[in-house]
């Protein structure tokens, strides 16, 4: 399930609802990105997320369904907010269930490395030294290709 | 065709979304680049590092060489940096 929101989310209660009247679920990963107070030294106050409507959920289903393919998930949720946010405050949060604890583990990582990649939100981040757009690191790029081989999906 | 912007291509072309009919040579997103370039100074000054700059069709990543054919959307910004 996708869900791209400018609220806040509560884990515990996303948790009950993805666990609610089923039995057959073994291991329940969850990620949760927050918003830091500085950044390459910076103090920060504020972040603004910028996305593109319509794409975002589009890339967001499309990256669900490739995790949901390679681990046969049980669950999935993928929800990630806009707007502006302050140092604390959830940005993002993947929850990924099936019967064993490996490939739920997996396919959290797998869903974050492709969201940073893929998803099209924008981070400009505000502090007394004034307001930049946030550069993609190269290393989000580089994470990928531990995806390139397949062979974690048939575990 | 519509024609969107995010992020600091949004803000160097100071407009969100705009409807525009391209020239008929104008056939790749590395062509539609080059052409934004020359549609006066805050254009030129977004594209000017257009190799900063990712491009979607119709809501899909695209790469430079990509064919426009019957889009009916494209979107410039910079690399995401979600998550």
């Amino acid at each position: 399930m996708i869900r791209v929101q400018e609220d806040d989310f509560d884990i515990g209660a996303e948790i009950a609802k993805l666990k609610s009247g089923r039995t057959d679920i073994g291991a329940i990963v969850t990620f949760t990105g927050t918003m830091r107070d500085s950044s390459h030294g910076q103090t920060l106050d504020t972040m603004t997320l910028e996305h593109y409507p319509g794409m975002t959920e589009a890339e967001l289903a499309r990256i669900e369904s490739e995790a949901d393919a390679r681990w046969n998930l049980q669950a999935c949720l993928i929800t990630h907010r806009y707007g502006r946010l302050k140092p604390g405050d959830n940005i993002v949060l993947v929850i990924t269930a099936s019967e064993h604890r490996a490939p739920a583990f997996r396919a959290a990582e797998f869903l974050m490395d492709y969201l940073k990649s893929h998803a099209p939100f924008w981070k400009s981040e505000s502090g007394p030294d004034g307001e930049r757009w946030v550069e993609a690191e190269t290393s989000d790029e580089a994470a990928l290709s531990r995806w390139d081989d397949d062979k974690d999906a048939a575990e | 065709m519509r024609l969107l912007y995010f992020a600091w291509v949004r803000e160097k072309t100071g407009i969100g979304t705009e409807e525009v009919e391209l020239p008929r040579e104008v056939t790749t997103i590395a062509e539609l680049m080059t052409w934004q370039k020359t549609r006066g100074p805050e254009f030129a000054h977004a594209f000017e590092r257009s190799e900063f700059i990712r491009a979607a069709i119709d809501k899909t990543h695209v790469r430079p060489n990509a064919l426009i054919g019957a889009a009916r959307e494209i979107a410039f910004f910079p690399p995401v940096t979600g998550g």
